[in-house]
């Protein structure tokens, strides 16, 4: 008996190491072929690079080429997720903490309208978004298409709901006496929010920045939409949908790209693993 | 001032940005595209949209090339359901037993799911174009040597499912792991001792105890298969081409792609509109029922 499962332990580890090779494989093969010449990489893709110091050749080309523009990229991608991560969560924290005090019908209809943005795909407003972004800057003479404040004003909106549902559910745990403590040692209603309500919150801030930070970084149809793939502001996503779309496949520089692309999240992601798998998993139960 | 109008105040100025940007982005758009949908919309400047009824509802149906992509929809959502959830019910038994570094697993099957979509298709593409041959060439089997995936109408949903489920599984199982895990141990060593065997054990208790982890793994799978849009761009474009009913179809158009190619391609509009508010109200239906019927299972397990 001891024996047998002596085997049986040593088989399912056998068995779980070849699944973890074979789903790392196609990771594998983007590091190895981002250390090639456009030759080497169609001749043998599955072969190691001869030479490492060719990634480095590669990155440099992505990095200055005027048609990828990578820098510029990366900087949008940055600047987009890290604001549009911060405005989320803390206009989605006020928002539902008012509406958690409030015990009054409209803060429940409020609420269910923010709810039934859950269940809306994307698809159904896309093209009405656009028309309405151009409406308002034909008769308002405000820009939102092709620039930074529109597409963070547009992850505001489409991130709210479920921003916004996981903070009221945690807000609706926390004790009203604490907020009444502060109330009479004479903090305002912003002040007890921000300096009492805020601090309390930290958990779910985490989780709700993690998931936008992941939906967002990787984000392809929405952009695409409001930037426009080719035009002056280029995330990282349509930056490479531009070039690796457009004409004959460079894979050397398409290979760069996309560890280039993929390394600063996987980096993210191993030194938070925990918080992260707890958030996302927790994100998608609620 | 007086203490309700500065409660009032703060409440809707607390509310305001929130509101405001998701009344602007997802709740005034969703009515402009009901109504759109029922005109004659095109992407022309200046045009003003005329006023049509029902009519690109009703014309929907007949199309070819709609219906077909509906029913190609509805097979990579079933499949990709099946083979999502059976990949990801397999890794978490793996890496819930008593094996060493199971941690270390579980963050590896993740992995993928951080990777987005299309840099994810971009990724497959080259493994099916270039790196599937070479494996083939290697172990001298012409067969993977000359299988041109992605070329194959009757293979490349095989592909983009296999894709996804790499995308997808390791999210799935995470779930399934929290599920496994919340099993009481006392349940199935007191089993052991009335002499169950594996998969009375797996029937009896394991399945029944992670019913609700089916729930929402079936709806989360389901509902992101449905709307697949990242990856087909990246991985096939919709592509290639197949003959349907004596007319070409693009044997990848999913449902999601063909709308944003009638509107941006074709440049009509309110037909792709029209098509979104269906494909809204599919979703809707199928997904109710889905949740509805595993929760009838769920009482009776």
């Amino acid at each position: 008996m001891e024996t047998k499962n002596k085997y049986i332990k040593m088989l399912l580890q056998i068995i779980t190491i070849s699944f973890f090779l074979v789903t790392l494989f196609p990771f594998f093969v983007v590091i190895i072929n981002a250390a090639k010449s456009s030759l080497e990489i169609i001749t043998e893709p599955i072969a190691l690079p001869r030479e490492w110091s060719q990634l480095f050749a590669n990155i440099k080309e992505i990095w200055t080429s005027p048609s990828i523009k990578y820098a510029s990229s990366v900087y949008s991608s940055v600047l987009i997720t890290t604001i549009s991560l911060i405005t989320i969560s803390v206009f989605s924290a006020m928002a539902a903490w008012v509406l958690v005090r409030r015990k009054t019908g409209i803060a429940t209809v409020i609420f269910l309208l923010f709810i039934s943005g859950l269940i809306i795909p994307f698809q159904v407003v896309m093209f009405p978004l656009v028309a309405l972004f151009r409406i308002i800057n034909n008769t308002l003479g405000i820009r939102l298409l092709r620039e930074y404040h529109g597409m963070i004003f547009a992850y505001i909106g489409f991130g709210a709901p479920l921003a916004v549902f996981m903070f009221h559910g945690f807000i609706k745990s926390i004790p009203l006496e604490l907020e009444e403590a502060a109330l009479l040692d004479g903090c305002s209603k912003p002040q007890i929010f921000f300096l009492v309500v805020m601090p309390i919150l930290k958990p779910i801030f985490v989780t709700v920045s993690i998931l936008n930070a992941i939906w967002i970084w990787n984000d392809f149809l929405l952009p695409s939409l409001i930037l426009g793939i080719g035009q002056d502001i280029q995330t990282i996503p349509l930056a490479i949908a531009g070039f690796a779309g457009s004409f004959v496949k460079k894979w050397d520089l398409i290979m760069t790209a996309v560890l280039m692309a993929a390394a600063p999240i996987i980096v993210g992601f191993i030194l938070a693993q925990k918080q992260i798998i707890k958030g996302m998993v927790s994100g998608s139960i609620k | 001032m007086n203490k309700r109008i500065k409660d009032n105040m703060v409440f809707w100025l607390f509310l305001a940005p929130a509101l405001f940007s998701f009344l602007v982005v997802v709740i005034i758009p969703f009515f402009m595209g009901l109504y759109y949908s029922m005109t004659d919309w095109t992407a022309v400047a200046g045009l003003e949209p005329n006023w049509v009824g029902l009519r690109n509802y009703e014309t929907m149906f007949s199309n070819l090339a709609f219906r077909y992509s509906f029913i190609r929809t509805f097979l990579f959502s079933m499949l990709s359901v099946i083979s999502i959830n059976l990949v990801a019910l397999f890794f978490a038994f793996l890496v819930t037993r008593e094996i060493r570094f199971r941690n270390f697993y579980r963050a590896g099957f993740f992995i993928p799911n951080l990777i987005g979509g299309l840099v994810l298709g971009y990724i497959w593409q080259f493994i099916f174009k270039e790196v599937v041959p070479a494996i083939g060439g290697l172990l001298g089997i012409s067969y993977i040597e000359n299988l041109l995936l992605l070329a194959d109408p009757n293979l490349t949903l095989f592909g983009l499912i296999l894709a996804f489920t790499w995308q997808y599984a390791g999210y799935i199982m995470m779930i399934y792991v929290a599920a496994l895990l919340n099993v009481p141990q006392e349940l199935l060593e007191a089993s052991d001792i009335d002499g169950a065997n594996f998969w009375q054990k797996l029937r009896n208790i394991t399945i029944p105890m992670i019913a609700q982890a089916f729930t929402i793994t079936s709806f989360l799978t389901l509902v992101n298969s449905f709307k697949q849009y990242d990856i087909i761009v990246a991985l096939t474009a919709g592509g290639p081409t197949a003959i349907y009913q004596g007319q070409v179809v693009n044997s990848t158009e999913l449902l999601a792609v063909h709308i944003y190619n009638i509107a941006f391609k074709y440049n009509r509009m309110a037909e792709g509109q029209a098509r979104a508010i269906v494909f809204f109200l599919v979703l809707s239906v199928v997904s109710i029922a889905q949740v509805y019927y595993n929760k009838q299972k769920e009482i009776e397990m």
